[in-house]
């Protein structure tokens, strides 16, 4: 898309630039591994070798020898509660009795140089007695349970409409999931401090600060408030920070040495340092009338959460809420459940659960257009939700629903150049790429399109609210949210919010951590809204506050003035007032603590029926790819969508977050998988596990859609997670275009394309 | 008394005694965790994601695979080295990347602006192509590289476009 360059500079609707672009660009910002302290240690992890153990018994005496040690912990070291976990608390600080995935964590040790703590840690004796891993998620459910808390996380069902009821079109399929790691740029890593009260101080790469205090001060045994939290400079996050990693084990060993201590994970530990994408396996049989119209979706879903529950439960009622996707289904029978087992755990990711759900449910619209005889994207728009329609849960879509729009506009851009025909045209434009091994000959175009939908903040009841501050003083606008800053551009936003409320040019935006209330969580697609709303609701307080003041002073009507273009005027256009905001508030000294609530949502009942969710988004994805279907390699040549995103509030970054989800998208399409054996991750390398670089990247073009949403602040929705639904399915139906293949699974190898398996 | 020298490397143009140091430091944590110097990344400490990119005599290498030991003698240059003048002065190459919104979380962002001034200086009017190779050994995970590649365009054309008018 082109960007408009507006002559306004400020504000919402424009490309305003990051604030923290400048130290970006220059390598100056202060990211979690980049911080140093004057005498600080170095932490290490000592993870387990095996899937499933029981711990006979620890020795540490090797590693407390290594010198220039200054700790070594263990399970018996932990003060408070043993356990933590972000709905509940299930996963062992530090592996006592069992181990339940290979990489759990058994003993942290602290060191004067890293490579003595690495040392240390390899000198610390374990005795283990390997115990046969449940590494299959079908298994699990009638397995001796690997945890007192059972296999089975949650097992739900979503029922509704005439049972009795069929189509005579039917289309069933099974497709799986392949599990997918968030891959953040920077790694885990934090400095704790040991502070002179007994509590500590902890900075840290997090998406979530207060999730992460509460757990941390539990396991510690200490007061909430002696465990302070600041943000420290997040590397990308997607899902991968929303979990505990390192927080407790830093603060065990800052308190246990008085010494500042720091710890960064190595990528290979980050495979195994914070949860992954769920696999799944997902049945569907879809049933329509002769015109495609939807009659019956029934099936199965199961996914894998590993060996510890993080968000598994949130997960599945997400996976499960779009079984069937943005489209009206009268009768439903679908059953979900999400288990235990000895595979790394599994949790939040970028698209959280509608991601594997729209895998297969996009499938199944395409098979059965296919045998409706109806062109796909006909068929999507015939069965299309409109605002005020019902979801499989029973609860109704809002207001601003624009899915025949986002369909619609989506199949407006412009197909790209047919693929080279001649290799002097420019080989690596094929799918061998650099390596020029495709001939041109064998390279086969598809076209395919995919749809999606996403909630937006947490579900099912749950009140993640979000907390702001905003104090006018010396001219200066400060505002303080511990919503935590991971690339996406919530500071951007904060900017712009308190630039247009307050017409104020100087605002500064403080340090995000737990001196202010709760902002919930970076994840969820929600702090635009949340976090927005609340810097919103703040901005006005103080401005609202100022025009009183202001009104006083001119003995006007109070509530008869307005901020506009760094001036206050008269709300009635009169000229009665017109003062310039910067005159205003000189001398003056205001603020205001504001809290943002979404309107509350229900668990779902027995039968998964309810209104477990707050809002929604819906995009749309057309992909085009050039496969050699002699050797089985992709390029995506262009992915085309259109999104809804309520209103845009800086489109530039509003773009950058839409072409960087689709580019997960693709990965998940083709090339990202966290290879498990028996619950060993056999890849956790980017040698070995790849995400894709410039050369896979394909031209992205972008509609926004605009229609919106009443109920949130800005009218603006999180534009996130959607990116990264409807675009894999999307690429894999081009795909099957281009190959006739069924492809049933992501991600797409090679050799499922040309393969024995692949039925080419 | 003062640590026993270790070695003594180059960068940015100044000399550092590097003391007490492990024989087996890389570059990227001798100049991250001795000298301060944390511009360049540690995304994977293992070659692959270009984000610990820094110049050793002119050429671009991942600082994470070198040895710090064996540099003494070198000239190294860093993020921190590109704008000399220190302040707020930016580079063509970072200005760009700010104006077409290439930065996100910016964790890749010092190591892509070191490949991207590489590259336009060995080719000044690269195909987007050769620019796709180029930029290949970076990993992105936030922006999917569109943005970049258009910061690359920019910076890329600027400079034409300053070569058309000093050639006039």
């Amino acid at each position: 898309m082109v960007i408009t360059r507006e002559r306004r500079t400020t504000g919402t609707g424009v490309s305003v630039a990051r604030p923290d672009g400048v130290p970006k660009v220059r390598g100056e910002f202060a990211f979690a591994s980049d911080l140093w302290m004057e005498g600080m240690l170095w932490g290490h992890t000592l993870r387990a070798p095996h899937a499933h153990a029981r711990i006979v018994s620890i020795d540490p005496s090797g590693a407390l020898r290594v010198p220039g040690v200054h700790a070594v912990l263990t399970a018996d070291d932990v003060p408070g509660r043993a356990t933590f976990g972000l709905v509940v608390p299930d996963q062992p600080v530090l592996a006592g009795d069992v181990v339940r995935f290979a990489g759990e964590a058994v003993a942290v040790v602290a060191a004067e140089h890293p490579e003595l703590a690495r040392q240390a840690a390899a000198a610390i004796r374990v005795e283990y007695e390997p115990l046969a891993p449940l590494v299959d998620a079908e298994l699990a459910l009638g397995a001796e349970p690997i945890h007192p808390d059972g296999n089975v996380y949650r097992q739900l069902v979503i029922r509704r409409g005439d049972a009795a009821a069929h189509g005579p079109i039917a289309v069933e399929g099974e497709y799986e999931v392949g599990m997918q790691d968030q891959a953040p740029l920077g790694p885990e890593a934090g400095l704790a401090v040991p502070a002179d009260d007994g509590g500590v101080e902890l900075f840290v790469a997090t998406q979530y600060l207060h999730v992460d205090r509460e757990q941390t001060a539990a396991a510690l045994g200490l007061d909430p408030q002696l465990v302070r939290l600041t943000l420290g400079g997040v590397g990308g996050a997607f899902g991968a920070r929303e979990d505990i990693s390192l927080q407790i084990h830093l603060c065990l060993l800052a308190l246990q040495t008085r010494r500042p201590v720091k710890m960064v994970y190595s990528r290979a530990e980050s495979f195994v340092g914070h949860v992954h994408r769920h696999p799944a396996r997902i049945r569907l049989r879809h049933e329509a009338d002769r015109d495609g119209r939807l009659v019956r979706v029934e099936g199965r879903m199961l996914l894998d959460g590993g060996a510890y529950a993080s968000t598994s439960v949130p997960v599945l009622v997400n996976a499960m809420s779009f079984a069937a996707g943005p489209y009206r289904v009268p009768t439903v029978d679908v059953e979900g459940i999400v288990v235990r087992t000895n595979n790394p755990p599994c949790g939040a990711m970028r698209g959280f659960g509608a991601v594997q759900a729209c895998f297969a449910y996009e499938a199944q619209m395409d098979r059965l257009a296919a045998a409706c005889g109806v062109d796909p994207v006909e068929l999507r728009l015939r069965n299309a939700m409109g605002p005020g329609d019902e979801f499989i849960f029973g609860q109704r879509a809002g207001a601003s629903f624009p899915l025949r729009e986002t369909i619609r506009a989506c199949t407006r851009h412009p197909l790209p150049e047919p693929p080279v025909q001649s290799r002097e045209a420019g080989a690596a434009d094929l799918p061998g790429a650099s390596g020029r091994t495709t001939e041109e000959h064998d390279v086969r175009r598809g076209i395919g399109f995919a749809v999606s939908v996403k909630n937006l903040m947490f579900s099912e009841g749950h009140d993640d609210l979000s907390t702001a501050h905003c104090r006018l003083r010396d001219g200066v606008v400060t505002v303080t949210c511990a919503a935590a800053e991971v690339g996406q551009g919530f500071v951007t936003l904060v900017h712009q919010i308190a630039h247009e409320v307050l017409g104020v040019e100087r605002v500064v935006v403080a340090p995000a951590d737990t001196s202010i209330g709760d902002a919930g969580s970076t994840s969820a697609s929600r702090q635009t809204w949340m976090s927005g709303g609340a810097v919103l609701a703040a901005c006005e307080a103080v401005r609202d506050e100022l025009l009183d003041r202001v009104a006083r002073d001119h003995a006007v009507a109070a509530g008869s003035l307005a901020v506009r273009n760094g001036s206050i005027v008269g709300t009635d256009g009169s000229r009665g007032v017109d003062l310039r905001v910067e005159d205003a508030i000189r001398g003056v000294d205001l603020e205001a603590t504001r809290v943002h609530r979404h309107r509350p949502t229900t668990p779902l009942d027995a039968d998964g029926q309810g209104e477990p969710h707050v809002a929604f988004a819906v995009a749309a994805h057309r992909a085009v790819v050039d496969v050699d279907v002699e050797l089985g390699l992709v390029r995506v040549v262009q992915v085309a969508t259109a999104q809804d995103v309520g209103r845009v509030l800086n489109p530039l970054q509003a773009l950058g977050q839409i072409e960087g989800g689709i580019a997960q998208g693709l990965g998940l399409a083709v090339m990202e998988e966290v290879i498990l054996d028996q619950g060993h991750i056999r890849n956790a390398s980017f040698t070995d596990y790849l995400v894709p670089t410039a050369l896979d990247a394909a031209e992205v073009l972008v509609d926004f859609v605009e229609v919106p949403d009443p109920d949130a602040p800005l009218g603006a929705k999180g534009i996130g997670e959607p990116p990264t639904i409807s675009s894999t399915p999307a690429i894999v139906a081009a795909i099957r275009d281009a190959t006739g293949v069924p492809l049933r699974r992501v991600p797409v190898r090679p050799s499922d394309i040309v393969g024995p398996s692949s039925g080419s | 008394m003062a640590d026993p020298l270790s070695y003594r490397i180059r960068v940015n143009g100044q000399s550092h005694d590097v003391c007490d140091a492990w024989i087996g430091e890389s570059l990227l944590f001798v100049l991250r965790e001795r000298l301060g110097l944390s511009g360049a990344k540690n995304a994977c400490e293992q070659g692959e994601c270009g984000s610990c990119s820094v110049f050793v005599d002119g050429q671009l290498v991942c600082s994470c695979l070198v040895l710090a030991a064996t540099v003494p003698g070198a000239e190294v240059v860093t993020i921190e080295g590109l704008t000399a003048g220190g302040g707020t002065a930016l580079t063509d190459v970072q200005q760009a990347f700010l104006d077409e919104g290439a930065v996100q979380c910016g964790f890749c962002t010092p190591g892509l602006v070191m490949t991207v001034h590489d590259l336009l200086e060995r080719d000044t009017l690269p195909s987007e192509l050769a620019v796709r190779e180029a930029l290949a050994g970076n990993l992105c995970r936030c922006t999917g590289y569109g943005r970049i590649l258009a910061a690359v365009a920019r910076a890329a054309s600027g400079r034409a476009g300053t070569n058309r008018d000093s050639a006039r």
